[in-house]
């Protein structure tokens, strides 16, 4: 057995969250030093996770594990990782420690009250805790492994949410924390849900696996295996039931229409770094266990439920993007605007094309970083100002104008223009699904004017304009914020003009992918198409 | 034969009956997990009759802990030395079956049991009544609440060690419940642990009155459903003539017509099978509490001394499914096509009911009872499934349910004001901020209330549903997902008031407990991560345990 990296990679952040809860109330700035330094070291053990990564190697899974774990509910520890997995885990491990240090003084207490209070500390272990969760849920290649994971990550994002306001509401306003707790409850209950109905078609997909093979089993690579030599046969009710079971589930935490209204009230009440781990972290999960489960186990059914999710992502574009141009508040226009990208990343996956899914899977990376750069420095932005709303603001460019141009920054990234990243995976996307939806790959283009709109509006009237008098004399960006700021958006420039390292990497897996759907790429001509089907 | 004669040839036969009857074979090893507990029942009286009170309360813990712990080894024992595979028979002439669910059960009862009665035992939580220590039970049972009798006793210091003698009693009736083997010692059982649970539910020291009120509520329904178990069992015996499990087994399945001559006219008669069978399952549902026989519940598990709440949600649930596997396993699997639907059904209410109406409750222990009447109902879930799987998994999610429920409890009995424990959920609010580990170690047994990963509550639930779903009962599982969906609505809305709620200027202390109730909550949440991470031993267990003797 060789050495255990991707084990390690989920429990250093695990360790970490211990460690740093354990930190005494008094030394707050030690818990945050000990988290970060946590944080640091699973980058370091990611970035091992890319070296040692191979992206010809044959196999879909490498740096695998395997271990027994529960025989009776035919459970392994079996983690591996293909080129998705790999990038994704990286991306993640890169935007823990950025949160972090945006989030330097969200939690510090308002009040030296209660000495056996300690948020911070709390703040700081349960943003590890979720990371060495989501971790292990792009590793796990058991079906019952990830889902365990994939659940227990909301009770971390639940206190995230709930527990730690937005210093713009200030945290003892008792209908600020009503809205919070509110926001938390919403965001629980459609996961949980989700969630429970998953449990319904992983019990079903134990019982098929049982019933057929002798002994259930929840192994990806068994199951696809036995699928592929016939020796499972999932009858097509079945398939479909279960697919929808699983995909429900994605479909709330990814988060596509209409299953998407937890998302902003929980981006708009969590402080600016926990949005930023909502949907540029935790989201991402659903929509790669899109990629991982929902295609590989179910491909007919897949391919059966495809012209409805590409309309669900159509609307969820359209919707999320109508809904960003007319939000008054600058965490919820965030929230809608990425309703809208995840609707490209569904529709780039369920387009099934090479083009969509590599598109599709750098756009989860793209958004990420372009999604935590506009955040972040909206929350620098709201915590100076001390409020949400779009019409607060004005003329900030003049008075903190590297902070504008930040924004500026991220706002374009987010918008996808030409030369930074987004624009790359957009417009692959868009050609992906162009070659075998035209129409939906029209319609989806109207996505990007909408978002030029709600992004440049967004600017113009928060930034241009005469200088609003509560604005006068806000501090530009401090040298901790800048350390956050300048390499999202040095990473921005890179991936968006030399994205290949990315893709090279990404690739295999979504050729796996596309021939675990028995899809090939359709020929220029659209008959061809139909005549296959 | 007329029938004056076959009266004749009973009378005849009976006069020479003393001959034949042969001396009653009694394997005491094998049962001598109930013979200790209650041998040490039966000492804890006289230590109550003989030593003097100053010395009782400490005789009366170490006898009960150490015979508690002392019957779980012999189960070990009996387990280790093939009692539960192999050497599994029907001891003490068919009355009382050794094999593997009884010696499970059996050992889940003691365990639950001994870790409850450090939450009886513990006397640190209210403040010393005249300079001597006091528990949660009343100073005198027999003492009117707020009569003079009762100033008196509390005065002079009286405690009721008695609890002690009668916690062993209900141990005793328990751990035969799930292993009878015939329907008269069933019932016998049955009442040997029924009745000191009456006795104990009046027996709180604060809110006398809600607590004597549960006491006699749960006495009258719980004499009604034995009424009706006994009834039935009275037709099953006109229906095949004999008592034993095996021997209606037999009857059932065709394979014995009994020739007793005075049964001639009602043996095999299938209303009486039906109705006797029906009868004696409603006698069951009503200790398990499931709808529609769950209406005393919330009354008693509120009004109950809450150590006694938590010792009878735990326990008693653990030899009410115990027996009833036994019954549905052994005497009906004949019957499965008249018995599956009906159960089917009371699967589906109990879960969905105990799921709704737990959503308005406002008092924490009410609360506790209405998510004990799903869990109740997700047990059925398993327990329909009519396979070994479905039996084990009901085993171990007794297992782990039943560590969960107390540890709950004992984390109520802490949170207190000046009324005594603050159950009212308002009081609840902020506690996160107050007492951190508290209100963490409460969450912890919320989330597994709600099946949350990685707690044991999830296994479980997994593993019955898994059953249920390779038993064909797909809808079942449908439901019990989204009852699970509804429960965790109102867990979650417990932990949103206890971290998310700012704490008021009035609200209730988190008392600081003796070591006994520490161990008792730190032995909950242990067993709840440890079997929600790594249950494979456990499942093991289960599993060699799930084949009935028959």
């Amino acid at each position: 057995m060789a050495f255990p990296l991707l084990t390690l990679t989920a429990a250093i952040p695990a360790v970490g969250a211990v460690a740093t809860a354990a930190v005494p109330a008094g030394r707050r700035t030690a818990a945050k030093w000990l988290a970060l330094a946590f944080s640091l070291a699973t980058l370091a053990l990611a970035a091992v996770q890319l070296v040692r990564f191979d992206p010809d190697a044959k196999g879909p899974f490498q740096l695998t594990e395997s271990h027994a774990w529960i025989a009776d509910f035919g459970v392994r520890y079996e983690l591996g990782v293909d080129g998705i997995a790999v990038v994704l885990i990286a991306l993640a491990a890169l935007l823990i420690p950025f949160i972090m240090l945006a989030g330097w003084h969200d939690a510090d207490p308002q009040e030296s009250g209660s000495s056996r209070w300690r948020p911070t500390q709390g703040f700081f272990a349960l943003i590890l805790m979720v990371e060495a969760m989501v971790v292990i849920s792009f590793e796990a290649t058991d079906v019952f492994l990830f889902y365990i994971f994939f659940e227990a990550m909301l009770i971390p994002m639940y206190f995230l949410i709930g527990g730690f306001g937005d210093g713009a509401a200030g945290n003892g306003d008792a209908g600020a924390a009503a809205q919070r707790s509110y926001a938390a409850v919403k965001f629980l209950l459609y996961n949980l849900v989700g969630g429970l109905i998953m449990l319904a078609a992983v019990i079903g997909l134990y019982a098929v696996t049982a019933d057929q093979l002798g002994s259930g089993t929840f192994s990806l690579q068994e199951i696809v295996q036995a699928r592929a030599a016939g020796k499972l046969d999932i009858a097509t009710t079945t398939e479909r039931a279960l697919f929808l079971g699983f995909f429900f589930a994605f479909a709330v935490k990814a988060p596509l229409w209409p299953l998407h209204t937890w998302l902003p009230n929980a981006m708009g009440e969590a402080t600016a770094p926990v949005a930023v781990l909502i949907t540029a972290v935790v989201d991402k999960v659903g929509t790669f266990a899109m990629l991982r489960f929902c295609l590989q186990l179910f491909p007919e059914a897949s391919k059966w439920a495809t012209p409805v999710i590409v309309v669900l992502a159509l609307i969820s574009i359209l919707y999320g993007a109508l809904l960003a141009v007319g939000q008054r508040d600058i965490k919820r226009l965030v929230a809608y605007a990425s309703i809208s990208h995840f609707g490209f990343i569904v529709l780039g996956i369920f387009a099934m094309t090479s083009q969509g899914q590599s598109g599709a899977t750098l756009y989860m990376v793209n958004h990420g970083i372009s999604t935590a750069a506009l955040m972040l420095v909206a929350g620098f932005l709201i915590s100076r100002r001390g409020s949400r709303l779009i019409a607060d603001y004005g003329g900030v460019q003049k008075v903190a104008p590297v902070l504008a141009g930040t924004f500026l920054v991220g706002g374009l990234a987010t918008l996808s223009l030409p030369g930074l990243a987004p624009f790359v995976s957009e417009f692959l996307v868009l050609v992906g699904t162009f070659s075998r939806y035209p129409a939906a790959g029209i319609v989806a283009t109207l996505g990007i004017v909408l978002a030029a709109l709600y992004v440049l509006v967004l600017y113009q009237r928060t930034m241009t304009g005469p200088v609003k008098e509560e604005v006068r004399g806000m501090p530009d960006l401090r040298a901790r914020e800048l350390a956050v700021v300048a390499p999202l958006i040095a990473l921005l420039l890179v991936l968006g003009v030399y994205p290949k390292p990315v893709t090279e990497i990404l690739d295999p897996a979504v050729r796996h992918t596309m021939s675990q759907v028995h899809q090939a790429d359709p020929k220029p001509d659209v008959n061809d198409v139909e005549a296959a089907k | 034969m007329s029938h004056a004669a076959s009266v004749h040839s009973l009378w005849t036969m009976s006069a020479d009956a003393p001959q034949k009857i042969p001396a009653p074979h009694i394997e005491y090893a094998q049962l001598s997990p109930t013979l200790i507990v209650l041998g040490a029942a039966v000492l804890g009286i006289l230590v109550e009759a003989f030593l003097p009170r100053r010395v009782r309360y400490a005789a009366q813990t170490l006898l009960t802990c150490v015979a508690l712990a002392a019957a779980f080894a012999a189960v070990v024992a009996l387990a280790a030395g093939g009692y539960a595979t192999g050497k599994a028979h029907a001891a003490a002439m068919g009355a009382v079956a050794v094999d593997g669910p009884a010696l499970f059960l059996q050992g889940t009862i003691l365990l639950v049991s001994l870790v409850a009665v450090f939450t009886f035992a513990e006397r640190r939580l209210d403040p010393a009544a005249h300079g001597r220590p006091v528990d949660s039970f009343a100073a005198q049972g027999a003492a009117v609440p707020g009569g003079r009798a009762e100033q008196d006793a509390v005065k002079a210091g009286f405690t009721t060690t008695e609890v002690f003698p009668l916690v062993l009693f209900a141990v005793g009736g328990m751990l035969v419940f799930p292993a009878a083997d015939d329907l008269l010692t069933l019932f016998v059982a049955l009442e040997v642990f029924s009745l000191p649970l009456y006795v104990l539910c009046a027996l709180a020291r604060r809110k006398r009155l809600l607590s004597q009120e549960s006491a006699v509520k749960y006495f009258l329904l719980g004499a009604f459903s034995s009424a009706f178990l006994l009834f039935g069992v009275a037709l099953l015996y006109g229906y095949a003539g004999t008592v034993t499990y095996s021997g209606i087994a037999d009857v059932v399945s065709g394979g014995v017509r009994t020739l007793d001559p005075a049964l001639a006219a009602t043996t095999g008669n299938d209303a009486l099978l039906l109705i006797g069978g029906a009868l004696v399952l409603m006698g069951l549902l009503f200790k398990v509490g499931a709808v529609p026989f769950h209406m005393w519940t919330p009354d008693v598990y509120q009004g109950a001394p809450t150590p006694v709440t938590g010792f009878m949600a735990a326990a008693t649930k653990v030899a009410g499914f115990g027996a009833l596997l036994r019954l549905l396993y052994v005497v009906l699997p004949g019957l499965r096509w008249d018995w599956r639907p009906v159960m089917w059904g009371v699967a589906i209410v109990t879960m969905l009911v105990g799921a709704i109406v737990a959503v308005t409750q406002t008092d924490v222990k009410r609360l506790l009872a209405y998510s004990s009447i799903a869990h109740a109902g997700f047990i059925l879930a398993g327990v329909v499934a009519t396979t070994p799987d479905g039996v084990s998994s009901v085993l171990f999610y007794l297992g782990a349910y039943s560590f969960v429920t107390l540890g709950a409890f004992s984390v109520v009995t802490l949170v207190r004001d000046a009324g005594g424990e603050a159950t009212h959920l308002s009081k609840w609010a902020g506690l996160g901020r107050r007492s951190p580990l508290t209100a963490a170690t409460f969450a912890v047994f919320l989330l597994a209330f709600a099946g949350i990963p990685l707690t044991s509550g999830f296994a479980g639930k997994f593993a019955v549903f898994k059953a249920a779903a390779q038993g064909g009962a797909g809808p079942l599982v449908i439901v019990g997902v989204v009852s699970s969906a509804i429960a965790a609505f109102f867990y979650v809305r417990v932990i949103v008031l206890m971290f998310f709620s700012e704490p008021k200027e009035d609200g209730p202390t988190v008392a600081v407990p003796s070591a006994l109730t520490s161990s008792a909550i730190a032995i909950g949440v242990a067993v709840t991560l440890v079997l929600g991470v790594a249950p494979q031993y456990f499942l093991d267990l289960a599993g060699q345990a799930g084949v009935f003797v028959r």
